[in-house]
């Protein structure tokens, strides 16, 4: 199944956005790790930035990156959010204030609770009312989010903001979920090519677990691709980056495989 | 403009079922249905000392559901929230349909799409209880098991791996919309190609976060809910699990069947807990799911409402669902037998459509004694007997996320 991607958002520990992650991903520029960067998300109006937490503005702050590069009208254009592990340091806080006898807690951090948060202070943000989906599938959380998408592009026939954001969890969760970055990332991805198109894809669920899924030959890359479910999406993103021919391959689920034939758009 | 939503092919639902407060299965949730008589009762889950009443599902809390040969395989995944799971795969013959399914398809073709709002999260209150009181580590016994239990894929690993099946899987976390939603996911899955059938449904448990946390929003009432009254003051929380297996007419289906015709899918963005004022949302996914089905309003026999009976919701949906359908379609919500069981509220009113459409019945509106004179739309109070063709049910969440369904008989 085709799809053409016309924009692309990342942010992740050395990789302030696409421009920088592409040339660190083509091999133009050394990786270093470094400091997470600070999401900037002014798409959010002043009051829902503030309420809003670190992951929302993330996860806002790539969509927002990736639908400027694709100039796509958020209006016309379908979301899929896709997170393992969403929303942990309001998790924290809420399971900390439970834990006490008075069990208060406040109604915005319940609110803020929810899987699809991101998803809705987007909503929020750009005023669209366009469908909107928060799913998760742990580990394969992006592959499950690009599945999503693709059909959603071809059976809809309508352009898909696929965004893929996951966090290391505070402390008392981190043991229980010990993530890396953390990292987030977007993709514009349309049915058909347009101007902005960046790359092909053409994407096929395979049985066939006999070749390795594809790694990243840079060894801290490695590792957070490894070790947090959205920079899986990473082998992807520099297949793009590369701009040649390349088939990359995705666990999904130890199941199955999602391969990806990436190919460049003439620019 | 976006392109008006293509016609789909209808699916059929070739087994379904739903476990709540009502009961086990599809016939103790119509006999309940039919006899007006409502599952919630005042809340006695753990020591919540809320003023409020509950949709609790009995027996979840001391059944021995890990026992048998799989026991020591599943045992990983043991929390209320699966747990609730598997008391709906035991009902009206539904692991058996979906072992069937399996076989006749392969376990890479049958997918698992289901919806839950809040997982195993009741694992995670009861470990930050029992945090070490000097280094405030959780047990080691709930840090070694977050996966299989409070992570939000936790119940479709859960279905999948209970059910030997090795298809194409997610949950769905929208809140409220989250097991509506799994039908249009399913419905694309099955039409591109990646799957020939699928699991789909909802699971959601009650638990300590949504207690306390629609309490702090003002949101629940201290008596069983009254959707659409004039002096409805709230929702009444439940919990619930449904599911449903999805296939190609030319597979499964039979006239008299039941089949999901259309779906719509919708945000509001406007607000993160309060519905658009004119109902925007809602109005397009009715919209959509009618364009999708190929149906005009009038074809409609019965709206399922989301009706959770707080005053904000049931207002719009009424200004929604009399400009979409006007004034005589009949309406109801079901919330007041079942309570409403966010994640799983999708599931468990598709399957009660499906009761409508093979029962030919209409339910009422449980608890509510005098309909709101400012709604428009027809509120049924009474149950009727009557044929059913086609039922809408409508889903709205938190994030102003809406989905409408369309169900009806081949």
């Amino acid at each position: 199944m085709r799809l053409y991607v016309s924009g692309i958002g990342t942010l992740g520990p050395g990789l302030g956005s696409w421009s920088e992650c592409r040339a660190v991903l083509a091999g133009e520029r050394a990786y270093c790790e470094g400091p997470p960067p600070e999401p900037n998300a002014s798409v959010l109006p002043p009051n829902e930035r503030r309420r809003s937490s670190e992951i929302v503005r993330w996860a806002v702050h790539v969509a927002q990156e990736a639908m400027q590069q694709a100039e796509a009208d958020a209006h016309e254009v379908v979301s899929v959010f896709a997170s393992s592990d969403g929303e942990t340091d309001v998790l924290d806080r809420l399971c900390t204030a439970l834990a006490m006898p008075q069990r208060v807690i406040s109604p915005t951090l319940f609110h803020h609770s929810v899987h699809n948060a991101a998803a809705g202070y987007w909503g929020i943000a750009t005023g669209s009312q366009q469908s909107s989906t928060a799913l998760c599938c742990y580990d394969s959380s992006f592959g499950a989010g690009l599945l999503e998408a693709v059909a959603y592009a071809h059976m809809e026939g309508r352009a898909v903001l696929l965004v893929t954001y996951d966090f290391p969890p505070p402390p008392p969760l981190y043991v229980a979920r010990p993530l890396r970055g953390g990292f987030a990332a977007a993709l514009v991805l349309t049915g058909a090519p347009a101007k902005q198109s960046l790359a092909q894809l053409d994407l096929t669920l395979s049985n066939d677990l006999s070749e390795e899924v594809t790694s990243m030959d840079d060894a801290q890359l490695e590792a957070l691709r490894g070790g947090n479910p959205a920079a899986r999406s990473l082998p992807l993103l520099s297949a793009i980056a590369r701009e040649r021919p390349r088939v990359v391959r995705l666990e999904y689920l130890g199941d199955q495989h999602l391969l990806i034939q990436v190919m460049p758009c003439p620019s | 403009m976006p392109p008006d939503p293509r016609s789909m092919t209808p699916l059929i639902l070739s087994r379904y079922t739903v476990v709540s407060a009502l009961g086990k299965g599809l016939d103790e949730t119509y006999r309940a249905l039919r006899d007006r008589r409502s599952g919630l009762r005042p809340c006695d889950f753990e020591d919540v000392g809320i003023k409020t009443y509950i949709g609790r599902v009995d027996g979840l809390e001391d059944w021995p559901v890990w026992g048998g040969p799989t026991s020591s395989e599943l045992a990983q995944f043991d929390c209320r929230n699966n747990r609730l799971a598997l008391f709906g795969l035991q009902q009206d013959g539904f692991t058996h349909a979906a072992i069937e399914a399996r076989e006749r398809y392969g376990a890479h073709r049958v997918a698992v799409i289901l919806g839950t709002s809040t997982s195993g999260i009741l694992e995670t209150e009861h470990a930050y209880r029992r945090r070490d009181p000097s280094t405030g580590a959780l047990p080691a016994s709930y840090v070694t098991r977050y996966r299989e239990t409070h992570n939000m894929f936790s119940v479709a690993h859960f279905v999948r791996s209970y059910l030997g099946l090795k298809g194409p899987a997610m949950v769905i976390s929208t809140a409220c919309s989250s097991s509506a939603k799994v039908f249009a996911t399913a419905a694309r899955f099955i039409e591109a190609g990646f799957c020939d059938a699928a699991v789909v449904g909802g699971v959601d448990s009650l638990c300590l976060t949504i207690l306390y946390g629609f309490a702090s929003l003002g949101l629940t009432s201290s008596s069983p809910c009254r959707p659409c009254d004039e002096d409805r003051d709230g929702l009444t929380l439940g919990e619930a699990a449904g599911f449903a297996l999805l296939e190609k007419p030319e597979h499964a289906g039979h006239p008299g069947m039941v089949a999901l015709l259309g779906y719509g899918e919708s945000c509001d963005g406007y607000h993160m807990s309060h519905p658009h004022p004119e109902g925007i949302g809602a109005i397009r996914a009715m919209q959509e799911a009618l364009m999708r089905s190929g149906l005009a309003p009038e074809d409609i026999d019965y709206i399922n409402l989301h009706g959770t009976a707080t005053k904000a919701n049931d207002s719009i949906e009424d200004k929604a669902v009399s400009s979409v359908c006007g004034p005589s379609t009949l309406c109801s919500s079901t919330k007041g037998w079942t309570g409403h069981t966010l994640g799983a509220a999708g599931i468990t009113e598709a399957v009660i459509a499906a009761l409508c459409l093979t029962r030919s019945f209409i339910p009422g509106t449980l608890n509510t004694t005098r309909v709101d004179p400012s709604l428009r739309a027809h509120v049924l109070l009474e149950n009727r007997e009557q044929p059913v063709r086609r039922v809408l049910s409508n889903i709205f969440g938190f994030g102003g996320n809406n989905c409408s369904l369309i169900l009806g008989t081949l």
